[in-house]
């Protein structure tokens, strides 16, 4: 069938794990599960980015992989932690419960 | 079908079972489960791209540090099974029916679309991904943002701390 793998399959795999992510986000009311679904849309981009930085050659892709690992893990920390915050206060983690800062 | 070809589709089907899984479950567990399953697909999928760092670091950074954290947290909350608000399934239906026209329209776009020349990895893709290399380009031309991220990192720690101590004044 084939030899090797085209770019464009890896591409068309990654656009379909950022839709399914997007629909996550999107659908759900559990922050906690909101934040799973960002996770997943953000590594979708990290495979676009690894897979240009290997068929290209080129080293950058993967160093902005490697940001973006940084990023998400100070991401995972802060969000949790205003997760955490706002069950303390509303007990709920439900977003469409939480109106605080709608006007 | 030579091995890494048979290992991509593998992954690649374990991939979008898994990120399926992950967004119809009720309860959060099973869905931290199967992102957990989601990021190892991942990890092999770098691994078909010669991305042998990034490979060990999804496992380790994503699958271990992020995914305990979030794991704790679940488990901190002690959460019950989500409960279908009857508002939400309207919005819900409609967001699902966009997104799988745009995934139906990205599908069209790769049938009717010209075929790149970029068939197979070249020759230097193993040297791209390895160790050394990344390491070196890390520490040379990439060092002021190494440098940023570690702030970026400390700021993420004192705000966390800061978010997680303090309640809200009424």
């Amino acid at each position: 069938m084939f030899q090797s793998i085209p770019l464009e399959y890896y591409l068309l795999l990654s656009g379909t794990l950022f839709c399914i992510g997007a629909v996550g986000v999107l659908t759900r009311r559990n922050a906690i599960l909101m934040f799973m679904c960002i996770e997943l849309m953000l590594n979708a981009v990290n495979l676009t980015l690894v897979a240009f930085s290997s068929y290209l050659g080129d080293t950058a892709g993967q160093i902005f992989v490697f940001f973006t690992m940084t990023v998400a893990a100070a991401e995972a920390a802060v969000g949790l932690a205003i997760i955490l915050a706002l069950f303390r206060n509303k007990q709920t983690v439900y977003v469409d419960e939480v109106n605080l800062m709608r006007w | 079908m030579s091995l890494a070809t048979g290992a991509f589709f593998v992954f690649a089907a374990g991939a979008v079972a898994t990120a399926i899984l992950l967004i119809t479950r009720k309860s959060a567990i099973p869905a931290a489960l199967c992102l957990i399953t989601h990021f190892f697909c991942l990890s092999g999928l770098y691994l078909t791209l010669q991305a042998q760092l990034l490979a060990a670091l999804q496992v380790l950074v994503y699958a271990g540090a992020i995914m305990v954290l979030v794991v704790f947290v679940i488990m901190l909350l002690n959460l019950g099974d989500e409960v279908k608000s009857v508002k939400h399934s309207q919005v819900r239906s409609v967001v699902v029916i966009v997104f799988v026209g745009v995934m139906g329209l990205q599908l069209l776009a790769f049938l009717l679309g010209q075929q790149s020349n970029h068939t197979s990895l070249p020759p230097n893709a193993e040297l791209v991904g390895s160790v050394g290399e990344l390491g070196r380009v890390l520490y040379t031309d990439y060092l002021f943002p190494f440098e940023a991220v570690s702030l970026l990192l400390l700021s993420a720690v004192v705000g966390s701390l800061t978010l997680a101590k303090r309640k809200l004044e009424n």
